[in-house]
């Protein structure tokens, strides 16, 4: 017959339960599913990612609807359980009662709120659930300033969301440094350090006294007496087992609730599971435990034998740019030794803990690729006195250098852990590839590797690569490239935040994998240095695609293509005379006409190009930039001078943006066009910027396409004067050079950051001239003859460096 | 014994760049990395005859100009999941001037001939 079972509480715990439950028989209970919280199973461990806003609520879910409503599972969220009555063998809800044959308590944990005056005050918020996390949010969108009590691993990711959404962030800490109980103090400083580079202000070894505000928090005033001026207050300082229901059924309670290796409780009925037990003695406050408490917990359910075996957990913070790792045991203490490894100029720290034979503890911090292989050791307690000389240097010392991450992974033995949170081994991801899970997607359902908290999915993309060979790509979208983990979004903010000025600065400390990138990244960089940095930061021909390299086309018979600026499409007798000369002089088999308003010259001898843009700049042409991820053609038409219909100088105007706007790289190609009037004939109305000339003024638009994609351009505004015209478009195409991911064309990125945001920056005066300011300063730079300047100062690179011809024939 | 030719100084070559040398079969690519070795490859790629000394140049390896093959600069073996191999000849440095060894001509005069 079945049995009915209550569960109370639907946190990360009970969730995987009830799938173990289910997963061996699906009919052994009738389940109902009592939940606080007004919404079913989600993964609480990604609300901090919920919170930087990379990631909505939906996408954390972890069980919906429709597998409560396959599951047979009776929903009651929202609805607080009163009280368990144990003699009747019911439990009450607010709601109502519901009878159980067993009970499985899974009520999670409290946030613990520190009892100081203004406690209760609006604007004080702690950090456990989604309403928590909205409330952030919401406090982030009206600015101003964040205190965060607690440095440890909630209020740190907690400070660095509320950062990344534009707060200005405090962390108060108790202890003397950062995440004392995971990391030790020199781990924790250059945490510290580095969330100081993000702009978060951290104050240690200070105690708080009270909040204080009439009506809403207004600053948390410290023992010392100096005052913080906080608009919110995120108490993040500890969590206490939910234990209060158990107390008051006369359950047998510790600190949590006591639980026998099978995970039940005193009474023999009720099991509990979570954060709200104590099992022999310990307490719980990450998930990769529970989950192995959801396995007992079905099997006792299910009358099978089963013990729950505590096994050593790790630390990882959610942070981007804070790399950091902690198992085991790091105290120290007598017989215990201590191999160290610091990099300072990497910002890289290492530290085993030894003791006899057996690796007993590690902290990383800034170089944590490696963690897996040192935690399998850790867990195993295998004899490391063979490698203890090389032992810090990780599975790869032998070549000193480090290893690519791919092998790295093919070299980890089958036990190594690839999820933490879910127990989850290399071999158990092989075996899963190989009865056919074939993307990570796949991965996740059979194996729930990287389901969690999502840090070891770069690894397991890895796994997927070395296991499937060349049948896996590991996806682009996530980070650059195989060099390194942040993506070009995280990459572009550290560059500014770090102020990070040249390629060796990125590579060191960023973490990169390869010594000088690759030929994905590298380009990349490269962009993102000098548009950040114009300055400061000397272009690098090395590290840009040949086309760009040599400011020219290459053909796919390794010759190239000439395109000189024709300024708005406009030319000249003397123009087109020079042009037939080179064209003529140089061979050139192919001339055409582009579809941007110029003059290509297709075919030429790579030797010959600077030779043939001496000819051409002598008759006073320069390079058109056809071949570069920046200011590509301005086309225009006749305009008011000669066509009937013509409201306005477009020709004119665009030979003044092109003037303008040459010689700019930016994160793609940009393309303008201005038409006359509204029967558009310089097709402006699908390019990167166009403008379509009224009797009123000027209609700026932005954000259109006409190549993979066609997309009609987006009004960014209606101005009057050319001088407006030239100022807007000017600031918007600052604005896209710093903050655009590479190779996003202007309507991609528009797409991404919403054309309202951009309209706001644009449109904000001191905002625009600042743009404006910034372009200028990078033009002082950039707004010179690419060719002029290779003819004179690098024309040899272009012809071989030797010629054994002879020596050849001989 | 072993003749090396001096083709130019390693000044003449950007470091994380390359020129070529011309022969009478074809031109050789010689390549400096960023940590100042020099390797000399076919300046030829096997998949559509790309020519490698206008790639990226990262690490030992270089990426094709054309459609991103890579090759190692040691073995000229194509990297990842592209098949295919470089010829690859000895070069090295001797007081700051690139030498290639005189027999790679001889290899390659054969070949023409
Ligand atoms: C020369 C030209 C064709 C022609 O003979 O007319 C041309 C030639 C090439 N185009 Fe184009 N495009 C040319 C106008 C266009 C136009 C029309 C226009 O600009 O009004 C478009 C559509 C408009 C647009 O960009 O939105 C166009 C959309 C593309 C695209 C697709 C871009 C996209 O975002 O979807 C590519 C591929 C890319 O850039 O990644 C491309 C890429 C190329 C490349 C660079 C391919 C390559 O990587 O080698 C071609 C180089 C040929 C060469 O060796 O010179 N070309 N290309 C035109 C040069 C214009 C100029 O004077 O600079
Ligand atoms: C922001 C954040 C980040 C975290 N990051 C990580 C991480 O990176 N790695 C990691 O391992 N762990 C992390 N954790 C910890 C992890 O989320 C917890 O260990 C885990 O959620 C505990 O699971 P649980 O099922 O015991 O409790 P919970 O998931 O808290 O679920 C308990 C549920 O019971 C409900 N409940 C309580 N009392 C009652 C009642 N009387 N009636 C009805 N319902 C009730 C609650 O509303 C709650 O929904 C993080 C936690 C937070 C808050
Ligand atoms: S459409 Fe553009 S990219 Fe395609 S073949 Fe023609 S010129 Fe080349
Ligand atoms: S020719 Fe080299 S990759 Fe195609």
């Amino acid at each position: 017959m079945t049995q009915k079972l209550v569960i109370i509480g639907a946190g990360m715990a009970s969730g995987r339960a009830m799938e173990h439950l289910f997963e061996a028989d699906r009919d052994a209970y009738d389940v109902t599913l009592f939940n606080a919280e007004p919404r079913g199973n989600y993964n609480r461990i990604m609300l901090s990612p919920v919170l930087s806003g990379d990631k909505t609520y939906d996408e954390i879910i972890t069980h919906d609807d429709d597998w409560y409503a396959q599951n047979n599972v009776t929903c009651r969220f929202g609805e607080h359980v009163t009280s368990i009555d144990r003699d009747r063998k019911v439990v009450v809800g607010e709601k109502g009662e519901v009878p159980y044959d067993k009970l499985l308590i899974a009520t999670g944990s409290a946030p613990f709120i520190i009892p100081v005056p203004g406690k209760d005050l609006p604007g004080v918020v702690a950090y456990r659930d989604l309403e928590d996390t909205n409330a952030m949010v919401e406090a982030a969108a009206r600015g101003g300033k964040a205190v965060v009590i607690g440095g440890g691993l909630l209020g740190l990711e907690a400070a660095a969301g509320l950062a990344l959404r534009g707060m200005d962030v405090t962390v108060v800490h108790l202890m003397g440094h950062l995440m004392e109980r995971q990391l030790d103090e020199a781990a924790g400083y250059l945490l510290r350090r580095a969330l100081e580079d993000k702009g978060i202000d951290v104050r240690c070894q200070a105690s708080t006294a009270a909040i204080v505000g009439d009506g809403q928090v207004e600053g948390v005033l410290l023992q010392d007496d100096e005052m913080i001026p906080a608009d919110l207050v995120v108490m993040a300082v500890g969590i206490r087992p939910e234990t209060r229901l158990a107390n008051d059924a006369g359950i047998e309670v510790e600190r949590g609730i006591t639980v026998s290796d099978q995970m039940a409780t005193s009474d023999p009925d009720i099991l509990a599971m979570g954060e709200c037990v104590e099992h022999r003695g310990q307490l719980f406050g990450l998930v990769a435990p529970l989950y192995d408490q959801a396995k007992i917990v079905a099997k006792t359910l299910l009358g099978e034998e089963a013990a729950f075996v505590p096994k050593e957990v790790a630390t990882k913070l959610k942070v981007t740019g804070c790399d950091l790792f902690s198992a085991g045991d790091f105290a120290e203490g007598e017989g215990r030794e201590n191999v160290v490894f610091r990099d300072p100029a990497r910002g890289v720290y290492k530290r085993l803990v030894i003791e006899g034979d057996r690796l007993i503890g590690a902290v990383f911090y800034g170089d944590t690729s490696d963690s897996s292989w040192f935690f399998g050791l850790i867990k195993g307690g295998e004899d490391i006195s063979d490698m203890r000389d090389t032992l810090i240097f990780g599975p790869a010392f032998q070549g000193g250098e480090p290893l690519d991450p791919m092998a790295a992974v093919a070299a980890l033995p089958d036990d190594a852990e690839i999820c933490g949170c879910n127990g989850v081994s290399k071999g158990d991801i092989v075996a899963a590839i190989n009865a056919g899970a074939g993307d990570l997607g796949a991965i996740r359902a059979t194996t729930k590797a990287s389901a969690s908290c999502g840090t070891c999915t770069g690894l397991v993309e890895q796994v997927l690569g070395a296991t499937l060979g060349d049948d896996f790509v590991i996806p682009a979208a996530k980070s650059v490239c195989g060099c390194t983990d942040l993506t070009h979004e995280d990459l572009r903010r550290l560059i500014k935040s770090r102020e990070l000025k040249s390629q060796a600065a990125v590579w060191q400390e960023l973490g990169w994998s390869t010594p000088d990138g690759c030929h994905v990244c590298r380009p990349a960089v490269n962009y993102y240095l000098l548009a950040d940095w114009p300055l400061d930061y000397q272009d690098d021909p090395q590290s840009r695609f040949i086309n760009e390299r040599k400011h020219a086309n290459i053909q796919k018979d390794g010759t190239y293509s000439v395109v000189p600026r024709m300024w708005g499409g406009m030319t000249t007798p003397d123009e087109l005379r020079a042009l037939a000369d080179a064209a003529e002089k140089y061979d050139v088999p192919t001339v055409h006409v582009t579809g941007g308003q110029r003059i290509d010259l297709l075919g030429v001898r790579g030797e010959d190009l600077p030779d043939i843009w001496a000819d051409l700049n002598a008759a006073g042409m320069v390079s058109g930039h056809a071949y570069a991820k920046g200011l590509r053609t301005v086309k225009t038409c006749v305009g008011k001078d000669h066509c009937r219909f013509g409201t306005q100088d477009s020709t004119g105007l665009g030979v003044q943006l092109e003037k303008h706007l040459w010689g700019s790289w930016t994160p793609h190609k940009v393309k303008l066009a201005v038409s006359g009037c509204p029967r558009n004939c310089a097709e402006a109305t699908c390019k990167d910027i166009g403008v379509v000339c009224v009797d009123s003024g000027y209609q700026l638009g932005v954000a259109g396409a006409a190549g993979m994609d066609v997309k009609e351009t987006e009004r960014l505004a209606d101005l009057t004067t050319e001088e407006e015209v030239i100022e807007y478009a000017t600031a918007f195409m600052q604005l896209y050079r710093e903050n655009a991911k590479y190779l996003d064309r202007p309507y991609k990125w528009v797409a991404k950051v919403g054309l309202d945001w951009v309209k706001e920056q644009v449109e904000d005066k001191a905002t625009r001239k600042a743009l404006c300011a910034r372009f200028e300063l990078s033009q002082s730079v950039y707004r010179t003859d690419p060719w002029a300047e290779h003819v004179a100062e690098r024309a040899d690179s272009y012809t071989p460096i030797a010629n054994l011809m002879l020596e050849a024939a001989e | 014994m072993t003749d090396w030719i001096d083709i130019g100084a390693l000044d003449d070559i950007a470091p994380r760049g390359a020129r070529v040398v011309k022969t009478g079969h074809g031109c050789v690519a010689v390549f400096r990395t960023g940590t100042d070795e020099v390797f000399a490859l076919d300046n030829a790629c096997p998949h559509k005859q790309g020519p490698l000394a206008e790639g990226i140049v990262h690490g030992k390896t270089v990426t094709c100009p054309l459609h991103n093959w890579v090759f190692s600069l040691e073995t000229g073996e194509a990297q990842g999941a592209d098949e295919g191999r470089v010829t690859t000849y000895p070069a090295r440095i001797e007081s700051g001037r690139i030498l290639l060894e005189a027999s790679f001509l001889k290899s390659r005069g054969a070949r023409a001939a």
